[in-house]
């Protein structure tokens, strides 16, 4: 057997094949923000903060027809095992991209003409999935900050290790495992608006590489809707 | 047909193949469902779908009182800040009347920078910034007060059914409250106690502006402390 697989089919971390990480949503936790959320996702720890819609600054950025949105993904210095340097890597500048492609067919974007949305991910301790997870907690903040949407994004992803189709890669997985698939997803509206694969897997393995990330996706909007119904629904008082 | 409230989350579906019921707010038709657009609490009636929003920033509307900052001015308008995504625009005619030339009249002898003002959202249409006016009673240069700002979301519930959760407040603590849509308060014309008072009534509505019984509670508090 691999080591990244035990004989009874238990992963690194002890989980089994279609096991999620933990996962923690806090909704709310920055004042100064438009909107934010904090999550936990097995060892990954980020913040997003959404300000906005504001005003377009410079002028010329702005669009006539619709808002912008700016995303910002970055790994503090201390998040990974060795310094990571605080500039913006290459691989930064793509998950910035990316991101921000995964949460626009999400947002109404149209009704807040010449504005624009920013939005700030910061990861303070990174272990694998941390794209996934940015994008399940930004559109939590987004959400909390009030931004007109057609529906929640939920993120996760699932891979090839050992030869097995699992979800949820963790850091380890990642590097020694055969392939890594993170999908973003809306629930409602049963759209993928991400889908990266680093890795090779047959036609029927990507099948069930990619039912099995929605499986997830779906798992992490249950926890979604949880933290952002604790935030707006839990004190109430009578009916 | 049934007539409910539950709350929702962007992307839920509150109605499903029914093509008599009316999007109204915060709600988008995609296909034959109706899906809720914000946080916010549903209501289906006869009329049509809509979600009363808790959170958000504020958008302009028609008609709407709002309280605005002057951050500019150029020979033929102010620039107001109206706590929006989009400035205000105040127009110089609208102050000096027809006979304004920007050759003789000065605006700054009217309002300047920094002034806070009281005034009226009179166009907006999202293709162009809101144009304001302060040509009706009660609206204008605002000279002393304490300035409390609140989320947007929560004026309605601060104002109350037919205003009866702003009036209490006022008659409680004697104080005087203008109340802007875009979350900006203007409390004034009080002892400085009986404006702390008042302020705090309004952070009290502010935080737990989701609750019932709401009124009541503001009412103890305000009760306890002002013989």
């Amino acid at each position: 057997m691999n080591m990244l697989m035990s004989d009874d089919w238990r992963r690194v971390d002890g989980r089994r094949w279609d096991e999620l990480r933990t996962v923690k949503i806090e909704v709310g936790v920055l004042k100064n923000a438009d909107g934010s959320a904090y999550i936990e996702f097995g060892k990954n720890k980020i913040v997003v903060a959404v300000y906005g819609p504001k005003e377009a600054h410079p002028k010329h950025l702005a669009l006539p027809d619709r808002s912008i949105l700016r995303c910002r993904y970055h790994m503090q210095p201390f998040s990974v095992d060795e310094r990571k340097n605080p500039a913006p890597s290459r691989r930064e500048i793509e998950i910035s991209k990316v991101t921000r492609e995964a949460l626009e067919p999400a947002l109404i974007l149209e009704d807040y003409p010449r504005t624009v949305i920013d939005v700030f991910i910061e990861v303070l301790q990174s272990d694998g999935g941390s794209r996934c997870a940015g994008i399940t907690a930004a559109s939590v903040a987004l959400a909390d900050a009030g931004i007109n949407m057609r529906d929640m994004v939920a993120a996760c992803a699932a891979g090839k290790v050992a030869g097995r189709i699992v979800l949820d890669i963790n850091d380890e997985e990642d590097k020694m495992g055969e392939a890594d698939m993170p999908v973003a997803f809306l629930p409602n509206l049963k759209q993928i608006s991400l889908l990266q694969l680093d890795g090779k897997l047959t036609k029927d393995e990507f099948k069930e590489c990619l039912n099995l990330a929605i499986q997830g996706c779906m798992q992490v909007y249950k926890l979604q809707r949880e933290a952002l119904m604790r935030k707006y629904f839990s004190t109430e008082v009578e009916a | 047909m049934r007539e409910f409230r539950k709350y929702v989350l962007p992307g839920d579906v509150i109605v499903e193949d029914n093509p008599h019921i009316k999007p109204l707010a915060n709600v988008i038709k995609i296909d034959n469902r109706i899906h809720a657009t914000r946080v916010g609490i549903a209501e289906v009636t006869q009329n049509g779908v809509k979600v009363i929003p808790l959170s958000g920033i504020y958008i302009p509307r028609v008609g709407d009182l709002v309280i605005g900052k002057i951050i500019d001015y150029s020979s033929l308008a102010w620039v107001v800040d109206i706590n929006s995504c989009f400035l205000g625009h105040l127009l110089a005619q609208d102050v000096f009347g027809k006979e304004f030339t920007p050759s003789r009249d000065d605006l700054t002898s009217k309002f300047n920078l920094g002034d806070v003002i009281a005034c009226r959202i009179v166009n907006f249409d999202r293709t162009r910034d809101p144009l304001l006016t302060v040509a009706d009673k009660d609206l204008g240069k605002i000279n002393n007060g304490e300035i409390v700002k609140i989320s947007p979301s929560k004026v309605p519930r601060l104002i109350g059914k037919r205003g009866s959760m702003i009036q209490m407040i006022e008659q409680l603590t004697k104080c005087k409250i203008i109340v802007g849509q875009n979350g900006v308060l203007v409390v004034s014309d009080s002892s400085k106690e009986a404006i702390n008072m008042a302020v705090r009534a309004i952070m009290l509505i502010e935080e737990e502006a989701h609750t019932s019984n709401l009124t009541q509670r503001v009412k103890d508090m305000l009760g306890g402390s002002i013989a």
